[in-house]
Order: structure tokens, then C-alpha cells, then sequence
């Protein structure tokens, strides 16, 4: 605690002399150079090719390879004919996930007039949305448009996002603002309390973020949830998915959910399914902490992979530049890139900066692990490493009040602990953040499986490389939008198919075929953190 | 995985967790000394990051008779504690869709009689981790002042500690949701800026665009984007 506070009067003396200093952005080579020596996407031994399934052959880190070669929890061969496959519930659309995309789903297929079962792992809106505490992009400013955040989008992608997905994002994103104002939700608005307050987000041109100030996940999800339970909406609370059900042909009918209060099996039949279960920060891919919440462990991607969906972008996760990494108890917590785009500096050990904090994240970050790898990072009590984030500059910038005003979330979870964020700067490392890729959509959210959407972290090819700040509610809300009517729609054409599980039989015979034994039962549903010994005694 | 372990032996502290007395590692959450001590837990946790509302917790500490309140993903042990969950409080919802409410000030009180029997006890305010002016929250919505509501209320978690301790028994958090959402559906206009885009796209007005950029390749884009 004393070495910690004798290390930060460096970056306290620091402070007036580097008020509105930018460093310079880096070169296109110098970030590729960046990234490949230090982000974690680059580190071979953390990846390897899946062997089974649409995937085969492409790379993944070890933590998902093992949940796609993993065993379903209703075991291997039996082709479904151990299990009833009666359902207690049958259903136009059922949608898995209670986060933000889930709801806007299960909303709009409503408003559709199907029936519907919105069936979730926790409780409704426990989930990253809930979170988010950055804001929503939306080109809504005279000065900005819908093709200026494509290319920033772009951009922060690497140029590798899928273009039809990413247009319908940008065009479809002030609709999906109108959407959220007429359910009550409340930006912050300017001074006249006519428009919108607009701020600045990493790595983009414009400011185009839309903000409650840094509750914006939770006054979303606050409002989404409330309209879902007054919706004629049926919810299945505490009830993950273990395993999707599927018709001889392959398309998708419905679900095996497991009830977690007394461990029985409820199977659903839906004409449509729309998985929303969000990402996987809890699956601590290459052992890093994680912003995400409790249930993140990538249900989506071992449930869609098994009936034959295909992923993209598997072998790219974010990695949020500014994770706290003390006080321990907070661990892997995010402090909102809003805080760098209001000033706040980074800062090694030598009270030297190193990096341009408002670049990419994933550079931000890759210059993070340099300095920490190279020595110049400063080591917690708990045996971590970190780098100084000043946060004092913001108020010496923009005046004093503005912390209180704009980041109250992160005032109050730092002064849990007596910080004071204010007058302190504190010590972060990159953490895991979001799942760049995941399960293959088209433009109405369908997988390349007949009758399943995807929507929300858990779909993949919309983000490309890298999510910028704020596309992630923005998605949430559009695509969960879209597949919700999708589904809808489709459920209108389609009758009940039948309830088989024959694509657990074709899993089987690739593993054999592969050689390959599972190391885990897929989809892991709760990260395992209990500690089973008994004590000792002394 | 939450917690790091070093290789300095603990000190530890005596916590009681839900009425049973057990030895853990000082500087943890309440949440981390349920793992510790082997609770598996799926209700009471959700965020781990106190914006979730999922882990309300009680507690007392040593030589002290006042009832603490906190979110257990971020309320530290400390020796002598006794403590316990509290994930859920039962609390009496109104269903209404706000298309078809007619006044929301007035209706109000139909959908939340309770509201106006607040007796400025304070207890509501005492108890809440969020540090939320929960008793003014409830005045101001039952005299319509519902832009004071939503500044009071903008962190409010939905715990429902509010709950537990209302001599009223009403549901303070449920009441601010409601005139929240009140606020932005009825008494405040959507902004033109948004309309007109909105507008804008549907009526085509960058579809030339989209034709010169959606074929693009990255070097085109790399181009494109030096413009801005």
C-alpha cells in the first residue's frame, strides 16, 4: 500500500506538465508491429485449430476449441432416445438470453404477433448490457452520418467487418435511438433539453456516443426489462440452455433447458429459436480477469456449432485497455474508455506515457502488456501488474466537478475501497472484454442453420477485428430487433418440426473419426470459482 | 480465478455467512467468501461489478447494533461480520404498457397507491448501497416532479434493499422506474436531429454512397477514411 503510494507521486507531479498533451497516433505499420509482438490474438501457443465441425482447420484459443470439441450434458450417442423429448412449452420464438439483446428480440417478435418464450440462465438483464457504461453510438449529428461510422467502424475493425451487417447497423442505428426513447429510456440531453448529448469515443472521427451518464447499459436495461414483463411474454428465469433440438434434416425446432432449482430437464418446441446469450469473458481465455458479468461463458458458440452453424472471427477477443488491477477485489472491473476520452492519461512506472489512449483498444492494450512484459509496469500487493491511469487529469482538464458529474459509477466503486479518483490515479491491465467473433449471421440474424437467429456478443462478423466503444448497445438493440421480426415472420410459414437431438450423434462421429476425447461438457454454464477444500488446521 | 492468491499466508477473519461461522482471507468481498467457504451460488449474483442489483446483502459488524446494508460483489469482510443475502425482496409491481396509460402523473397513484403513504421515516434512504435520496425520489413522484425523479434515481440497481425497509411497504425502486419511464415517453420530446435522420436514410438520401463504398476494398476504405 505505501510502495503503491510513494510510486503515484510520479504521476501527480506529472500532471501539470502534461495537461493537453496528445502523443501522436501510431503509423499503420508501427501498430501491425504492436499488435503481433504484444496483443494476446498473436500469441500462438494460446491457439489451436478446431477438428471437428463447420470450423475445422481454423484457429481458436485452447478455452473455445474446448467448448466446441466439448460433450453435451445429455451425453453422446443416444440420439435423443433416452431423453423424452416431450415438450413442456410449445412456442412461435424462443429466445435464450435476457441481456439486451434478448429483450429487443423477444419484444419485437411480440409486437409481431408471435408467441413467446424468452428463457434465460440468471435473472432477466443480468448481463453485460447492464454494464456498459461507455454510451451507444448513433450517427445522429448534422455533422456526422451514416456512412462516416461505417468507415470509423471499419477502421476499428481492421477493415474486416462484414459490410451488409455493418450498414445495417449504421442505418439502422437512429431508428433503433427512437425505439429506446419511446420505451423511456433517458439520454442525457443538452442544456435546452432538446437534443441529445453527443461525446467523443475511441478511435472515432466524430462525437456520435449517446450517454446516461456512465449508467448507460443499466438505464437500458432497467427500461427493457420493465417493458418485457409487462409484455404477454413468457419468462423462464434461471434456466440455461444445454442443447439445441433439431429436426432429422437439421433445422432447428427448439431447446433442452436445464430448470437450475431442481436440476430437471424442460424441452421446448419453437418454430424459431434466436440465441442471445452474449459473450465469453468468464471462460478467462489465456487466464486473463474479465469486465464481463457471472453467465458469460459462451453458451452460444458450443450449442449453434453442434447443430452445424458456422463462426466467424473465433480466433479475435477484445481486451479492454484499462481493467483495474487494484485494488484486488475489483479485478478485471472496467474504467470506461469515457474516462481516457475526457483526458486521463496513461502512465508507466517512469511516469513516462507511451501510448495515444484515444487509439483502437486493442493497440492501447497491446502497449499496455510492452510496458508491463518490459518491466516499466508497477506490481499490487496481490502479485498483479499494472500501468497508471490519471484520472485526476480529467477534472484538471474539464474543470473540477466533472468526474462527480459525468463518471458518479466510478466514483462510487473506487471510494468502496477509498479511492479517491479525483485526487488518485489508479492502476490498470488490459482485460478480457468482449468477443470480437462468434456465431455467423446474415443481415435478419440468421445462422447458416435453418430457423436459428443469433443476436447480440454472442453472433460474429458485424465488429470484424475489433468493436469499437459504443457499437456494442447499438448491435444489441438493431440485430436483436431484426432477428426478433425475422423470426417472427418465418415462425408464420413454418410448422412445428420434429424434436430430435441427431446432431449429438453426428458430433460423436466426428470426435471418433478426429480421435478426439472432450475434455469438458459444453456449453460450462457457471464459471467454477468455489473453493472445495476443507481448511487446515494449524 | 476472481481473487489472486499470493504466496504470503492470509490473515484471516471470522465471518459469519448466513448464520454459520467460518475462517477467510481478509481484503475479500462478501461474494468471494461465499466461494471461499463453498457456497456455490446462482441466485445473489450477476454483474460482480455493483450496477446489477443481484447481490443485496445485510450485515452487522463487531461491537456495532446497526444494520449495514451492501451489494456483496463489493462489500468487504472484516472480522467479526456477520452477514447474510438477500437476493430478493418481495415487492408489489404494477403491469401497465405505457402506450395506454392516459395521464402518468395522475395515474400514478392508481398503479402505486402505496406511494402516498410514505411517513418521511428515512429508513429507505439509510439503507440504500447506491447512496440514492430514496425518500425524496418517492415525494417527487407522487407530486409529478418526474425529471427529479430520474436525476435522484439515474443509479438506482433495482436491489430492492428500499423494499425491506419501507414502514409503507411500498417499492421505492419500482415507483422511480415507472416515473422514469413516464418522463421519456410522455414529457419530453424526441429531437428533431434524430427524427430528421431518420428521415434522411429512409428516403434514400445516401444510397449513392453506399454504392461507391460497399464494393470497396480495404486499401479504397483506408482512402476513404482519410476524409474524415
Amino acid at each position: 500500500m505505501d510502495d503503491l503510494k510513494s510510486l503515484q507521486k510520479i504521476v501527480d507531479d506529472h500532471r501539470e506538465s502534461g495537461k493537453g498533451q496528445t502523443l501522436p497516433l501510431l503509423s499503420p505499420e508501427e501498430r501491425d508491429t504492436l499488435l503481433k509482438q504484444y496483443h494476446p490474438d498473436y500469441r500462438a501457443d494460446a491457439y489451436r485449430p478446431v477438428r471437428i465441425g463447420p470450423n475445422a482447420g481454423e484457429k481458436t484459443v485452447h478455452e473455445v476449441a474446448d467448448l466446441l470439441e466439448g460433450q453435451s450434458s445429455l451425453g453422446s450417442a443416444s440420439g435423443g432416445k433416452e431423453i423424452k423429448l416431450d415438450p413442456s412449452y410449445t412456442v412461435d420464438v424462443l429466445v435464450i438470453g435476457g441481456g439486451g439483446a434478448g429483450c429487443a428480440a423477444a419484444l419485437t417478435a411480440r409486437e409481431q404477433g408471435a408467441t413467446v418464450l424468452l428463457a434465460t440462465k440468471l435473472r432477466v438483464g443480468d448481463a453485460n448490457t447492464v454494464m456498459a457504461e461507455g454510451g451507444m453510438q448513433a450517427a445522429i449529428q448534422p455533422e456526422d452520418s451514416p456512412i462516416r461510422h461505417y468507415l470509423d467502424t471499419m477502421r476499428g475493425g481492421h477493415f474486416k467487418n462484414d459490410p451488409q451487417l455493418l450498414k445495417v447497423l449504421v442505418e439502422e442505428g437512429p431508428a433503433a435511438v427512437k425505439w429506446l426513447l419511446d420505451l423511456g429510456v433517458l439520454f442525457d440531453r443538452d442544456e435546452t433539453g432538446l437534443n441529445l448529448k453527443v461525446r467523443s469515443g475511441g478511435a472515432t472521427t466524430t462525437p456520435r456516443l449517446l450517454t446516461c451518464r456512465d449508467y448507460t447499459g443499466l438505464e437500458i436495461m432497467r427500461v427493457l426489462k420493465d417493458a418485457l414483463i409487462n409484455e404477454d411474454i413468457q419468462i423462464l428465469e434461471y434456466s440455461p440452455t444445454i442443447e439445441l433440438l433439431s429436426d432429422p434434416a437439421g433445422v432447428c425446432t427448439g431447446a433442452v433447458l436445464k430448470n437450475f432449482d431442481n436440476n430437471q430437464l424442460i424441452v421446448v418446441a419453437a418454430k424459431t429459436v434466436i440465441l442471445a446469450t452474449g459473450g465469453s469473458g468468464r471462460l478467462h481465455i489465456q487466464g486473463f480477469p474479465t469486465s464481463n458479468h457471472f453467465g458469460a461463458t459462451g453458451d452460444a458458440l458450443p450449442l449453434a456449432y453442434r447443430l452445424g452453424a458456422k463462426l466467424r472471427f473465433m480466433d479475435t477477443f477484445q481486451y479492454h485497455p484499462t481493467g483495474v488491477s487494484y485494488p484486488e477485489p475489483m479485478a478485471g472491473i472496467l474504467v470506461t474508455e469515457g474516462i481516457r476520452a475526457a483526458g486521463a492519461q496513461l502512465l508507466n512506472i517512469k511516469g513516462d506515457r507511451f501510448i495515444n489512449e484515444m487509439d483502437t483498444r486493442d493497440v492501447v492494450a497491446a502497449a499496455i502488456i510492452r510496458e508491463c512484459r518490459e518491466g516499466r509496469g508497477i506490481k499490487t500487493p496481490a502479485g498483479r501488474v499494472g500501468v497508471w491511469l490519471d484520472i485526476p487529469m480529467v477534472d484538471l482538464v474539464n474543470g473540477e466537478g466533472t468526474l462527480e458529474k459525468r463518471f458518479p459509477n466510478m466514483m462510487k466503486q473506487f471510494s468502496r475501497y477509498s479511492i479517491d479518483i479525483r485526487k488518485e490515479p489508479v492502476l490498470i491491465y488490459p482485460t478480457l472484454h468482449y468477443q470480437n467473433g462468434g456465431v455467423q449471421i446474415d443481415v435478419d440474424g440468421e445462422s447458416t442453420v435453418r430457423n436459428l437467429f443469433v443476436a447480440g456478443e454472442a453472433s460474429g462478423g458485424l465488429h470484424g477485428r475489433n468493436r469499437l466503444m459504443g457499437n456494442s448497445l447499438l448491435d444489441i438493440i438493431v440485430f436483436g430487433k431484426r432477428a426478433g421480426k425475422a423470426a417472427a415472420q418465418r415462425a408464420k410459414s413454418t410448422s412445428q418440426g420434429q424434436l430430435s437431438l441427431t446432431h449429438l450423434q453426428n458430433c460423436q462421429t466426428q470426435l471418433k473419426k478426429a480421435g478426439l476425447v472432450p475434455r469438458t461438457v459444453s456449453p460450462v454454464l457457471i464459471p467454477d470459482y468455489v473453493r472445495r477444500e476443507e481448511p487446515v488446521s494449524k | 480465478m476472481l481473487t489472486q492468491t499470493t504466496t504470503a499466508v492470509p490473515t484471516m477473519v471470522m465471518v459469519e455467512i448466513m448464520g454459520k461461522k467460518h475462517q477467510v482471507p481478509q481484503g475479500i468481498t462478501v461474494i468471494q467468501a461465499m466461494w471461499y467457504t463453498g457456497h456455490e451460488l446462482i441466485r445473489g449474483i450477476g454483474c460482480l461489478g455493483g450496477v446489477c442489483g443481484a447481490c443485496g446483502t445485510v450485515y452487522r459488524t463487531k461491537n456495532s447494533f446497526e444494520l449495514k446494508n451492501g451489494m456483496g460483489c463489493s462489500t468487504l469482510v472484516e472480522d467479526g461480520m456477520s452477514v447474510a443475502m438477500i437476493p430478493h425482496y418481495p415487492a408489489s409491481q404494477a403491469r401497465y404498457r405505457m402506450s395506454e396509460l392516459q395521464n402518468a402523473k395522475e395515474d400514478l397513484v392508481t398503479y402505486y397507491p402505496e406511494a402516498a403513504r410514505c411517513v418521511n421515516c428515512n429508513a429507505c434512504n439509510r439503507v440504500c448501497p447506491q447512496g440514492i435520496d430514496v425518500r425524496t425520489s418517492v415525494w417527487c413522484a407522487v407530486f409529478g416532479d418526474f425529471q427529479e425523479v430520474a436525476d435522484l434515481t439515474i443509479n438506482c440497481n433495482m436491489c430492492g434493499l428500499c423494499v425491506s425497509r419501507c414502514v409503507a411497504d411500498m417499492a421505492p425502486n419500482l415507483i422511480a422506474l415507472y416515473a422514469r419511464r413516464s418522463l421519456g415517453v410522455f414529457y419530453q420530446l424526441r429531437p428533431q436531429a434524430v427524427l430528421e435522420r431518420i428521415q434522411e436514410i429512409e428516403q434514400g438520401r445516401y444510397a449513392l454512397e453506399w454504392e461507391k463504398i460497399l464494393p470497396a476494398d480495404e486499401k479504397k476504405l483506408k482512402e476513404l477514411c482519410v476524409k474524415f
